[in-house]
């Protein structure tokens, strides 16, 4: 894998086409997602992308960082609309008014735009079947308001809107399963990633961008300011991420389950909770609980990888 | 030789327009009175009648959604709602405007909820009046046949690039069966060609749309958004005219009926226009001097053609088919009384806000309001409205 990773480097495409000068935080890995996925899209792409950091960082007026054809409307209607600019242009190739090309139709949201509000655009535009891929950088809250939790916020996190405290120890449910929901519309291909891997999250935003019909991916994007990490470290805490399976690579194709890697050893979560601020509050018994429910989820995914 | 004329429900005529349209793009959602109009549309696309992408999305706030990423890449699109649905999709109607995206929509007028109503009012429309639309009212079932074409070419004028609403009554109107004239194709394809919206999204010169505004450019977007809208209303005569002269059926942005010569003319929008000419004949025999005039353009809003009308007139009853609620009166009356104010001689308005939720407006109540405004006026009882017929 090391060896293949740095062969592979030299292979990725050169051109930025989501471009140096947006105004994300430093080391924020939710910018990084985006250009990586830009990178494996190449230009041949159009983005409706949802309200939250990236648009607001990418798109001041009078400028853009976007290098492809990009719009925004509102915060929850991404998935609707790129299914219209898919529609749309469907309909005129194939009525003679626009030239016909192969072009990349993806909708990007936060997860509070994904898990949240946009849930129902969501599983319309897959329930629909459009040629389209999704990307949901998931944070782990609403940073772009302040640092709010989402209902893909762990158990534990302490944000804006579930702050720890004497009667509360942060978010009080489980992270919403969003790739699970996804899967659950039978669409042909689902996958996780995360920007520590930037070479294993292009591989598979390539295979979305190749599968026709709808795809969903679901991109782990660390944030240090509101993950309260430095901001040096946002791809050292996605390697933790995977590493201790609190976030596992894997993907889901046409009904298949294949964890694409497979951390050895297996860290503590420990080691991934200590040092985020958002976790400070957490005792040795929460971590206890935490790792014990990821063991389990992660064990039941291996047993589907096992199952092909 | 006189054109062909069909009996046709007015839901389906405008489906059928929007056939002949050659729309690209159909997002449709359910809702009554509506329906008709979108089922038809399917049907259409089921049977190879219209070529086009169907789609049936998950909410009206979707179906907005579409429309404004396949208007952006340059679709010619359509769809329909009404009342609870064009609330749901509120937020998305103000920002079709705003990026300047030509959705043609037909809005089948009803009242909002609650209670739950499926009748018709203007309510739904006047909560998205500030929208930045182009909003026409239509009177029958041709005028909902005609104004899908004009709305086309208005909208898709590079000189306007806005969406347009066609009011059409709920029920009154959708679901009436109609003569209509038909035109054909080849007229249509005349009036309306396959156009080209400048700037689209596409991958060979790409652009941003929906950026981010900070306080510095805010203002300035929005003045542009103004003028845009006001300066539509020249092509929106134009099309008429040239309409005109294809068809030989004639609009105008604010018409009159026996008004040239009348002390006190009613006011109206949309269907219950036709009641109140009939309204308007008898009280002539009874030697009233009324007239009738119907604001046919409600944005951008007719200033000058109402003054033109309105010259001369003692008093103008404004017939307001939604409340403002906790102000001046209804709407229409409303932006009435405030182009009026301070015109030499301007008449008196009095508001009188009738036939919410399809409760009837005969011709027998046309002509109380008519003279209970006229009494009014000449008492100087022109403040607020009276709501008529309301049981205490
Ligand atoms: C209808 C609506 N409600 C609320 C908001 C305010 N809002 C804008 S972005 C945002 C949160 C975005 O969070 P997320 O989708 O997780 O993206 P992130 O900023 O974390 O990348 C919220 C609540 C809005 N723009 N529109
Ligand atoms: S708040 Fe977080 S996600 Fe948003 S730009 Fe900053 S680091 Fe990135």
């Amino acid at each position: 894998m090391d060896k293949f990773s740095v062969y592979s480097a030299r292979l990725v495409e050169k051109g930025e086409y989501f471009a140096p000068g947006h105004r994300a935080c430093q080391g924020c890995a939710e910018a990084l997602a985006v250009r990586l996925v830009m990178k494996a899209l190449g230009r041949d792409t159009i983005v409706a992308m949802a309200t939250g950091c990236m648009e607001i960082v990418s798109s001041p007026l009078p400028t853009t960082a976007w290098e492809v054809p990009w719009i925004h409307v509102a915060f929850e209607n991404a998935s609707a609309v790129i299914t219209g600019c898919e529609s749309g242009m469907k309909a005129m190739m194939r009525k003679g008014k626009l030239l016909p090309k192969k072009i990349n139709f993806v909708a990007m949201g936060g997860d509070g735009a994904t898990a949240d509000i946009g849930m129902g655009q969501l599983s319309g535009a897959l329930e629909r079947g459009h040629d389209f891929i999704y990307v949901c950088y998931d944070n782990e809250a609403y940073m772009n308001t302040g640092i709010q939790r989402s209902s893909a916020t762990p158990w534990g996190a302490s944000t804006t809107t579930s702050p720890a405290g004497k009667l509360s120890k942060g978010q009080r449910t489980q992270k919403k399963d969003l790739p699970k929901i996804a899967i659950a519309h039978n669409i042909p291909y689902v996958a996780t990633a995360c920007p520590s891997f930037p070479f294993d999250l292009m591989e598979k935003v390539k295979k979305a961008a190749a599968i026709e019909g709808p795809a969903y991916l679901h991109i782990l994007s660390v944030c240090p300011t509101g993950w309260r990490i430095p901001s040096e470290e946002a791809i050292r805490y996605g390697r933790l991420a995977v590493n201790t399976c609190v976030f596992p690579l894997y993907e889901y194709e046409y009904g298949k389950y294949r964890l694409t890697y497979r951390p050895d050893p297996v860290l503590p979560v420990r080691e991934y909770i200590e040092g985020q601020g958002r976790f400070r509050h957490l005792t040795p018994e929460d971590i206890e609980a935490i790792q014990e429910r990821t063991t389990a989820e992660y064990e039941k995914l291996v047993k589907l990888s096992e199952e092909g | 030789m006189p054109k062909e004329r069909r009996g046709i429900e007015v839901s389906l005529a405008v489906a059928e327009a929007v056939g002949q349209a050659d729309c690209d793009v159909i997002a449709a959602y359910p809702i009554t009175p509506q329906t008709h109009i979108v089922e038809h549309l399917a049907e259409m696309v089921a049977d190879g009648h219209l070529d086009a992408e169907f789609v049936p999305v998950e909410s009206e706030h979707s179906a907005m959604s579409v429309c404004c990423g396949a208007a952006a890449v340059g679709a010619r699109t359509f769809t329909s709602t009404s009342s609870q649905g064009l609330a749901l999709m509120a937020e998305i109607f103000f920002i079709a405007s705003a990026m300047r995206l030509p959705v043609v929509m037909a809005l089948a007028n009803r009242s909002l909820s609650a209670p739950l109503s499926i009748w018709n009012d203007h309510t739904d429309t006047m909560m998205v009046r500030d929208g930045g639309w182009i909003h026409v009212f239509v009177e029958n079932g041709q005028e909902a046949y005609d104004h899908v074409f004009w709305a086309f070419r208005v909208a898709e004028d590079p000189a306007v690039r806005l969406p347009v609403a066609i009011n059409i009554d709920g029920f009154i109107l959708t679901h009436m069966i109609e003569p209509i004239e038909f035109e054909d194709d080849e007229l249509i394809k005349r009036y309306i060609p396959e156009y080209k919206l400048e700037n689209a999204l596409h991958p060979e010169k790409p652009v941003s749309m929906g950026c981010f505004g900070m306080p510095e450019i805010y203002t300035e977007t929005q003045m542009a958004r103004e003028k845009a809208l006001v300066g539509s209303y020249v092509t929106c005569l134009k099309a008429w005219e040239e309409w005109a002269a294809l068809t030989g059926r004639r609009y105008h942005p604010v018409e009159t009926y026996r008004a040239e010569d009348a002390e006190y003319c009613i006011v109206t929008m949309g269907s219950l226009g036709e009641t109140a000419m009939v309204a308007v004949d008898e009280l002539r025999e009874q030697g009233e001097k009324v007239g009738a005039i119907k604001i046919r353009l409600w944005r951008p809003f007719p200033f000058e053609d109402l003054y033109r009308a309105a010259e001369g007139k003692a008093a103008l009853i404004v017939l307001d088919r939604a409340i403002s609620f906790g102000g001046p009166g209804g709407p229409v009356a409303l932006e009435v009384r405030s182009a009026m104010y301070r015109r030499p001689q301007a008449p008196a308005v009095v508001n009188y806000v009738a036939g919410l939720a399809s409760r009837d407006v005969r011709v027998e109540d046309f002509k109380a309001i008519i003279l209970g405004g006229k009494a009014k006026a000449a008492a100087g009882d022109t403040a607020g409205f009276t709501l008529y017929g309301v049981r205490e």
